[in-house]
């Protein structure tokens, strides 16, 4: 009895998705903008890798071209100005750091809306009051938080690093609407974002030569770091977790060949 | 219960003594994970349920810990697991055992689920011991579903959104309830505390269910690869320390395993949309729920077209949870009186084609919503009905099994160093 | 585990009687799953103290230009409740006048303020007993028996230097860290 309604109930949901499977739907349009879009281009990080960790050098030339390029248009509201410490600063950097932006507050007398220096148990704020202030002052989109920006899209560190460097002349017919520029790098090959960096934008405190490129490489991998501060906690604690439970692993397998050597005995030779 | 040549208990000091007079709870614990008699032939596959148990405290405890510090409420949610991340002591540590433990949960549960369908495990005498197995793998996708929403990232919300918009497939019924489930007619703040009292809840109650799983296991005492009863003390071993030891090497291992991911890739496992906050206002390129769903995914979206008067979006509906329903009704599906595989040919080959079927869903589930992939999700989904409940019934009918050993203890006899031939 | 046909004193690993010797692998093994445990154990119990942003220095700027001499005002630092005094200097020289053998927690007022600002008394305003806020920093609160702080709970009196001087309290109000940014401000923290 209970085969027969199996047998039914299986062919009619079979049924339902075979009628759906040959039912002819038109072929899918190639998406033209598909053969557009690339792929994020190869490059390298030092904290990449099993054993890599953060360039310290490269993240203080990072936070360099954010503050004085990015900040203008981009919070950076998860990340405490007192964590600056794992860039290398000392507390009276950070403390200057800080005291370069301004964070919302309260007039102590009147009580009317007002401003005071960061200090270092702030957060970066953001450029803006609100959404609604940040959207009408860039042609309707919103430039987003950077906090966690490495994170929260697919490729990561090398797509940060290709849209930065990505821009260039619209191929022959392709319409780039009004506010945005062409970024075949960007999902849709257009981006609201105007081409941020130009060489020498910025003079590096250690000399090093501000390229497009290798501005573009050190914010990004300040960034990571602004989305991963504890990576390098997290990877050192990893190689003495997995150095001990190998050793654990060894122990026990051990252990268990004496215990079951009287139940398994000696292995026959045709096993 | 199991064996009646199982080790009993003996009380070896006054305290024991007087306490097992009163509660026997120490009795309870010597003879479930003591001298509780297993077959001796038990492989690997036979780890995966202790292993279960295993990421089900990891869950409880990292959940509990984790709930120390997250705000459940959506203008705050998303900074306070960010203010894990960075600021709670090892919050970091924490929260992606968490996250990563959900899918090791399942990784798990899944293997312990096809070592049952491969080694008959579901066949009487055990049948209420696979169909509470069903109820537990209901209440983690439930919890699983749940927790997501937690972060309240862009996928948290439009995944719950997705969800619980599958409700309005039913008729008349399906509006109310997804108000009543929301707390709103949309997704927000009632629903985010509503998910997170839920999320908190349930893990007890599969803690409970699992009692019940063991509970009922240890009556007739576990299966083994050859699928044939135990006769006698020759065909056991007590638990302790042969399987003790043995599920430590088990735990060892997945702890190595799961290590290499929360430290080394923690978020592979993950979706990068759910590091952006829940925006009501933009919908993501493509909504895809964690990958422990895409097969199911894969067979909710594989239906097309109306058929037969009921719409295609309630068809999904219902094929997506039929697929998980009908596994509750697969010891009468299958009526072998053969229990393994071994000894199962054909049986052994529809096995195999399952497990390439799950696959292949699996991959359609994640992939976007456009050919090749929906007619490869209508072909698969298809095999996987006609697989539970037209080829398993009838296979289990015409097959000719292999023979079966006469006994566990039979082949594995250190003494006999050569074959004897059968009887 | 001893089929009927093998003597347990056959089984390796046995003794005599069956028992199984306490191989040494299977002490390090248990030794090694026990460190374990503990190792794990500990960012479990880490995670419920202060987190990073909670123990950051919170400082506190208090502009004192607005307490007049005789005044006081409460402010709130890190949780507490903080007692900032503008003394006169009558008050300032009786309590440098008091003998240290008076007083159970023995301190000299130039010991709890800043030099050359000897009029401004910064403690905090929590009762050093069971940790009741006292009275005596708002218009019109009983200073107690001592001209300083009265604390309500348990009748502790603290004087004008906010040392106790009388009641169950042990120890005199705690001066939290601070400093002078200007002649007419301060930095808690």
């Amino acid at each position: 009895m209970i085969r027969f309604v199996s047998y039914g109930v299986g062919a009619i949901f079979t049924l339902a998705l075979l009628v759906g499977a040959f039912t002819p739907r038109e072929a899918p349009e190639p998406d033209p903008i598909k053969a557009i879009e690339r792929a994020p281009k190869q490059v390298t990080f030092a904290h990449e890798g099993i054993f890599g960790l953060y360039d310290r050098a490269q993240l203080q030339r990072g936070f360099q071209v954010y503050k004085e390029v990015c900040a203008a248009c981009h919070g950076l509201e998860l990340v405490a100005f007192r964590t600056m410490e794992d860039l290398g600063y000392n507390e009276d950097e950070i403390k200057a750091i800080a005291a370069a932006y301004e964070v919302p507050a309260i007039d102590e007398k009147t009580g009317e809306d007002s401003t005071r220096p960061a200090i270092p148990s702030d957060t970066f704020p953001s450029p803006y009051a609100n959404d609604v202030a940040a959207s009408a002052a860039n042609g309707g989109k919103i430039p987003p938080d950077l906090s966690l920006i490495v994170k929260a899209r697919p490729g990561h560190e090398a797509y940060i690093y290709s849209v930065l460097t990505g821009y260039e002349e619209a191929p022959e017919g392709f319409e780039v609407p009004e506010g945005g520029e062409f970024n075949p790098y960007f999902p849709g090959a257009v981006i609201g974002m105007p081409k941020p960096l130009s060489d020498d934008q910025v003079t590096y405190e250690d000399g090093t030569p501000a390229t497009v490129d290798q501005m573009s490489k050190d914010v990004t991998a300040f960034l990571a770091w602004a989305g991963e501060p504890k990576m390098e906690n997290r990877k050192r604690m990893g190689m003495g977790v997995i150095a001990f439970l190998s050793v654990l692993l060894v122990l026990s397998i051990i252990s268990y060949k004496k215990i079951w050597a009287d139940v398994k005995g000696p292995k026959p030779h045709d096993s | 219960m199991s064996f009646h040549w199982a080790k009993p208990y003996e009380p070896k000091n006054a305290v024991s003594k007087w306490v097992d007079e009163r509660l026997p709870l120490p009795r309870l614990i010597v003879e479930s994970l003591g001298t509780y008699e297993a077959p001796k032939n038990l492989n690997y596959w036979w780890n995966f349920g202790s292993l279960a148990g295993l990421f089900l405290v990891v869950q409880l405890v990292t959940g509990i810990v984790l709930a120390m510090h997250y705000a459940a409420h959506e203008t705050v949610a998303f900074a306070s697991v960010e203010r894990i991340m960075r600021d709670v002591n090892f919050g970091w540590l924490i929260r992606y055992m968490h996250a990563n433990g959900a899918s090791f949960f399942f990784i798990v549960v899944y293997i312990h689920i096809f070592r049952g369908l491969y080694y008959g495990s579901y066949k009487a005498p055990r049948e209420l011991i696979w169909m509470l197995g069903v109820v537990i793998f209901l209440l983690m996708m439930a919890t699983a579903f749940l927790g997501y929403v937690l972060p309240w990232g862009q996928m948290s919300f439009w995944g719950a959104q997705v969800i619980t918009g599958l409700f309005t497939a039913l008729p008349i019924v399906g509006e109310p309830i997804q108000t009543l489930l929301l707390g709103a007619p949309f997704v927000g703040n009632p629903a985010l505390n509503k998910f997170f009292s839920l999320h908190y809840l349930l893990p007890f109650v599969i803690a409970g269910v699992v009692i019940l799983h063991v509970w009922a296991l240890h009556i007739p005492g576990s299966n083994n690869p050859l699928g044939i009863d135990v006769k006698g003390p020759q065909d056991t071993v007590p638990f302790h320390p042969y399987y003790t030891i043995k599920d430590l090497v088990g735990v060892v291992v997945a702890l190595l395993v799961f290590s290499a991911f929360v430290f080394f890739m923690p978020n592979m496992l993950g979706h990068p949309d759910n590091y952006i906050p829940a925006n009501p206002l933009a919908t993501p390129a493509h909504i895809v729920p964690e990958w422990y769903f895409w097969p199911f995914y894969a067979i909710l979206r594989a239906f097309t077209i109306d058929f037969l008067g009921i719409q295609a979006k309630l068809w999904g509906v219902l094929a997506m949870f039929a697929a998980i329903l009908l596994l509750l009704f697969l010891p009468w599906l299958d009526s072998s009186r053969v229990r393994s595989a071994r000894f199962r040919p054909t049986y052994k080959w529809l096995f195999w084609f399952l497990v390439a079927d799950v696959l292949i869903l699996g991959y359609c589930g994640q992939a976007p919503a456009e050919e090749p992939y929906v007619r490869i999700s209508q072909f698969a989904s298809a095999y996987y009905f006609i697989h539970f409940l037209i080829l398993v019934p009838l296979v289990a009918r015409i097959e000719t099994p292999k023979p079966l050993p006469r006994s566990i203890a039979d082949p594995v006899l250190p003494s006999e160093a050569v074959a004897q031939p059968a009887e | 585990m001893a089929t009927a046909e093998t003597p347990a004193a056959a089984q390796p690993g046995t003794t005599e009687e069956g028992v199984r010797r306490r191989d040494f692998i299977h002490i390090a093994t248990g030794a090694f799953v026990a460190g374990g445990g503990a190792m794990a154990a500990w960012p479990f119990i880490s995670q419920m103290n202060p987190a990073a942003d909670t123990r950051a220095l919170s400082t506190v700027e208090v502009d004192l230009a607005p307490i007049a001499v005789g005044q006081a005002i409460k402010v709130m630092w890190q949780g507490k409740p903080v007692f900032i005094r503008n003394r006169p200097e009558e008050e300032v020289a009786k309590e440098r006048a008091v003998s240290l053998s008076d007083l159970r927690d023995p301190e000299t007022d130039q010991q709890r303020v800043k030099e050359g600002h000897d009029n401004w008394l910064v403690t905090l305003g929590v009762c050093t007993h069971l940790g009741c806020v006292p009275l005596g920093a708002a218009q019109g609160e009983p200073k107690g028996e001592y001209g300083g702080y009265f604390c309500p709970c348990h009748g502790s009196h603290y004087d004008a230097s906010g040392r106790i001087r009388k009641g169950p309290a042990p120890k005199n109000l705690e001066v939290p860290q601070y400093a002078f940014k200007t002649p007419t401000s301060i930095v808690i923290g």
